[in-house]
């Protein structure tokens, strides 16, 4: 049986005392599109953050194609595993932020290239080649030499995005890309999110943007406390959701 | 004030006062050049180290930011000998403030390094940086754009800093200045001169400071 893309299996997380992840499981494969949705405080960037060892965790075990991620186990120890060893496995998955977090100290192509040069260790040439097919592809060809601080926040996260993209990772991880934007630039944001969808890359978002949700994904996650409480495809689950939990968020959220 | 006198005298003294000015700007070059080097070290340490090496690192620091330079200077010259190192005037001069120059340095680092959002380094790490190459391309370049005004500012402090080795009598301008005044008795004009010579540094190292910023300003 092949391995699926994202395997997780009992995923527990704590904040000092708090337990924010409470024993998560959850599958998804290859050219997947799934959004995890819930209140906040429900652990859903949590979760999206121990698949890249942004958070560190203390009990389940987090595969990709079959890799275990961020820890090894021998003779009952559970161990981190060494930095270079981390900083590997992330480079299997990209992640776009809410804040963008784009350096801006580069220009737009800078930051696509470094990851590129000193990562996967391109020429400089053909790294600028994959960064600007990359910038063109999100609309902003253009815009290669400016730097974060001339970009919208639109403009920002687009740029954020063909920087993980242009890394070609296996999954994209999205943590609420639009939360941090003006209404009128969510859309394109979104329409960049939409066509990756539909090129068939493998995506796990986490998001506000229910209508968003509905018409991309294949799989809605819906978290709460620390579990996931309901999943399916949204179509589906969207009109008749089956706790009562899941109703009420729907209710609640701009989504009718 | 006779000018005429004045500009007599100041030709005369023209070799130690720029026998002086040359002992000051080495002074402080030597200071300002091994005070951030160890001031990177500092910094690095207070910011990254594991916790015994910062702790101690912020004891040293703590200990020297609350000590007045000019304790400083006369302990190294007369308080080091007594425990066997003997050291030269110039030596413990530039000693005393490298050390001083050092703690002001580290603490300006750790600021810069600190006031980077926490985002930056978590974008660095999603794309597979190891934390060597987040901060040789990410932190180091953003925290010295950071940190450069008020480096400049501890570079020209050094400057004023060093008349307080004319104490443990270091050749460097104030005290030849002080040399002529005793010779000459035209103190405020010579007193006048120095400070004029001590303004005209510091302006060069402000502008100095001012157009590097310009240079590596990034566009927005």
């Amino acid at each position: 049986m092949p391995d699926h893309l994202l395997e997780i299996e009992d995923l527990h997380k704590s904040f000092g005392e708090t337990e924010v992840l409470k024993g998560v499981d959850f599958t998804m494969d290859k050219g997947d599109v799934v959004s995890v949705i819930g209140s906040s405080g429900s652990g859903k960037t949590t979760l999206l953050r121990c698949i890249n060892m942004l958070e560190e965790f203390e009990g389940g075990t987090i595969r990709i194609e079959g890799e275990v991620i961020g820890y090894t186990t021998a003779g009952g120890h559970r161990r981190r595993k060494p930095e270079k060893e981390i900083a590997r496995q992330r480079a299997l998955t990209g992640m776009a932020f809410q804040q963008f977090n784009l350096f801006p100290h580069m220009s737009a192509i800078d930051n696509v290239t470094l990851g590129l040069i000193k990562v996967k260790k391109l020429p400089k040439e053909e790294a600028r080649a994959v960064a600007m097919r990359w910038l063109d592809r999100v609309g902003l060809g253009e815009r290669a030499g400016h730097y974060p601080g001339q970009l919208s926040g639109g403009q920002q996260q687009r740029v954020a995005i063909a920087r993980a993209i242009a890394m070609n990772p296996h999954l994209m991880l999205f943590d609420e890309v639009t939360s941090a934007l003006d209404p009128e630039l969510v859309n394109e944001v979104l329409q960049v999110i939409r066509s990756l969808a539909e090129d068939g890359m493998s995506m796990l978002l986490v998001t506000h943007e229910m209508r968003f949700a509905h018409e991309v994904s294949d799989i809605v996650v819906f978290m709460n406390d620390g579990v996931i409480a309901e999943m399916g495809n949204p179509r589906e689950i969207f009109p008749n959701p089956s706790t009562r939990r899941l109703a009420e968020f729907l209710k609640t959220s701009s989504f009718n | 004030m006779d000018p005429i006198r004045f500009g007599e005298m100041l030709w005369l003294a023209r070799m130690p006062i720029l026998k002086g000015l040359g002992m000051t700007v080495s002074i402080s070059a030597l200071a300002i050049i091994l005070g951030t080097l160890l001031g990177i070290f500092v910094g690095l340490s207070l910011t990254y180290g594991a916790r015994p090496l910062r702790w101690l690192v912020r004891g040293y620091t703590d200990f020297i930011r609350g000590t007045p330079v000019l304790v400083l200077v006369l302990a190294s010259y007369y308080v080091l000998s007594t425990v066997g190192l003997d050291l030269t005037a110039f030596q413990a001069g530039v000693l005393a403030l490298t050390v001083f120059c050092s703690s002001h340095v580290g603490e300006i680092l750790r600021g810069a390094l600190q006031s980077i959002p926490k985002g930056q380094i978590e974008a660095a790490k999603a794309i597979g940086l190891t934390f060597r190459e987040t901060f040789a391309y990410i932190l180091g370049p953003q925290a010295l754009r950071q940190a450069l005004p008020a480096w400049v500012n501890t570079a020209a402090e050094m400057v004023k800093a060093s008349t307080l080795l004319s104490i443990i009598g270091v050749s460097e301008l104030l005290l030849r200045t002080q040399e002529l005044i005793s010779r000459t008795f035209m103190s405020l004009e010579f007193y006048f001169f120095a400070g004029l010579l001590y303004f005209t540094i510091n302006y060069a190292i402000e502008h100095l400071g001012r157009y590097v910023e310009r240079k590596t300003a990034v566009p927005s």
